[in-house]
């Protein structure tokens, strides 16, 4: 039985009313967007409380939006065992400090999801215990998720363009 | 039946009561082409493909390759399956040089030839960037019949190739144009 989302969201709503921005149902996931020094305040909320339980970190990732006003945007994918229900949570960042607090704090799964996080979009979470390049190349500088930074290899030397549409 | 199964051909030289002369260099080639001892470095679906060939159907074992060595100190081709990312570039590379001469190089499959489909920031174009390349294998993922050609063509190159190949001008400069120093 899974707990309505209009009902999550009010709860949600009456606890850290100006905190949440805005929130949406994409495919019947209920998607809330909230200002990003809330994001522990509000993940502690949703594990501590008895009847939403949302004690299990399924993801934590990032989107980069170039052109928006604050581009970068982690995202957190909660769930409850109990009652079997998602929520998404979604926190601006600006790219020039891009610093959010750590989950490590609530959850010990956030460890190497922030880490990832980190090496792909360079978001940097604040607390965190060992941030530091988990799949690329340790030597790598440049963050190879956000938009400006091409995704083919640029040694190859023997492509033809007009095979691939250029 | 008897005619079916295929014996290594005796080189040619001169034969006696309790003696055979021959040359030195078709004996010891024919002696390491026929135990050759590959150590599978095999990193995704060519690794399942090699896995493959190594069991009962195309039966791997019939050329030589009865033991599969994982220590690169004991074995004689390296056969590189599968995807190597740019993180794994360094280990290939030091795995190789831990390899004793003689030893030969398989590239199998599209990932290990040319980076493959994965044209992307992580993915190594190629081991020949890092390594000398004898045999290239193609396909996605080569079936057990173009592994086991490849490796036919490596049997080729070992039993015709000098005994002293490291000595040789053309090795030297192979051995400079990837960096591998002189020990």
């Amino acid at each position: 039985m899974a707990l309505e989302n209009k009902w999550v969201l009010e709860r949600l709503q009456s606890k850290f009313g100006d905190k949440i921005i805005s929130s949406e149902e994409p495919y019947g996931l209920l998607t809330i967007t909230a200002a990003k020094d809330a994001n522990i305040d509000i993940l502690q909320y949703l594990y501590d409380d008895s009847e939403l339980k949302f004690q299990f970190l399924t993801d934590i990732t990032a989107v980069h939006y170039p052109d928006a006003l604050l581009p970068l945007c982690v995202v957190y994918h909660v769930h409850s065992l109990a009652t079997n229900t998602r929520v998404r949570l979604k926190f601006y960042l600006p790219v020039e400090s891009p610093v959010i607090k750590t989950a490590t704090v609530l959850y010990a799964g956030a460890n190497w999801m922030e880490r990832e996080t980190y090496d792909f979009f360079g978001v940097i979470f604040e607390g965190h215990p060992n941030l530091k390049r988990i799949l690329n190349v340790d030597e790598m500088e440049v963050f190879p998720m956000r938009k400006e930074y091409p995704l083919e290899d640029p040694n190859r030397v023997d492509k033809k363009d007009s095979f691939f549409g250029r | 039946m008897a005619e079916k199964i295929k014996t290594l051909d005796t080189p040619p030289g001169v034969e006696g009561p309790g003696f055979f002369a021959t040359s030195l260099d078709s004996v010891i080639g024919a002696a390491r082409a026929n135990s050759l001892w590959p150590l599978p470095f095999a990193t995704s679906c060519c690794g399942i493909e090699f896995m493959a060939t190594m069991a009962s159907t195309y039966d791997f074992a019939r050329f030589g390759s009865e033991r599969v060595s994982f220590s690169p100190r004991q074995a004689d081709v390296l056969m590189v399956m599968g995807t190597i990312a740019k993180k794994m570039a360094p280990v290939l590379r030091q795995v190789y040089e831990q390899m004793a001469e003689p030893k030969w190089v398989i590239a199998v499959g599209a990932c290990a030839s040319s980076g493959g489909i994965f044209d992307t920031y992580s993915v190594l174009q190629g081991i020949d960037e890092i390594i000398p390349v004898d045999v290239y294998v193609p396909g996605c993922p080569p079936r057990p019949e173009q592994i086991i050609d490849g490796f036919m063509q490596v049997q080729r190159l070992a039993s015709t190739e000098s005994l002293n190949r490291r000595e040789s001008e053309k090795y030297k400069q192979l051995l400079e144009k990837y960096n591998f120093l002189e020990a």
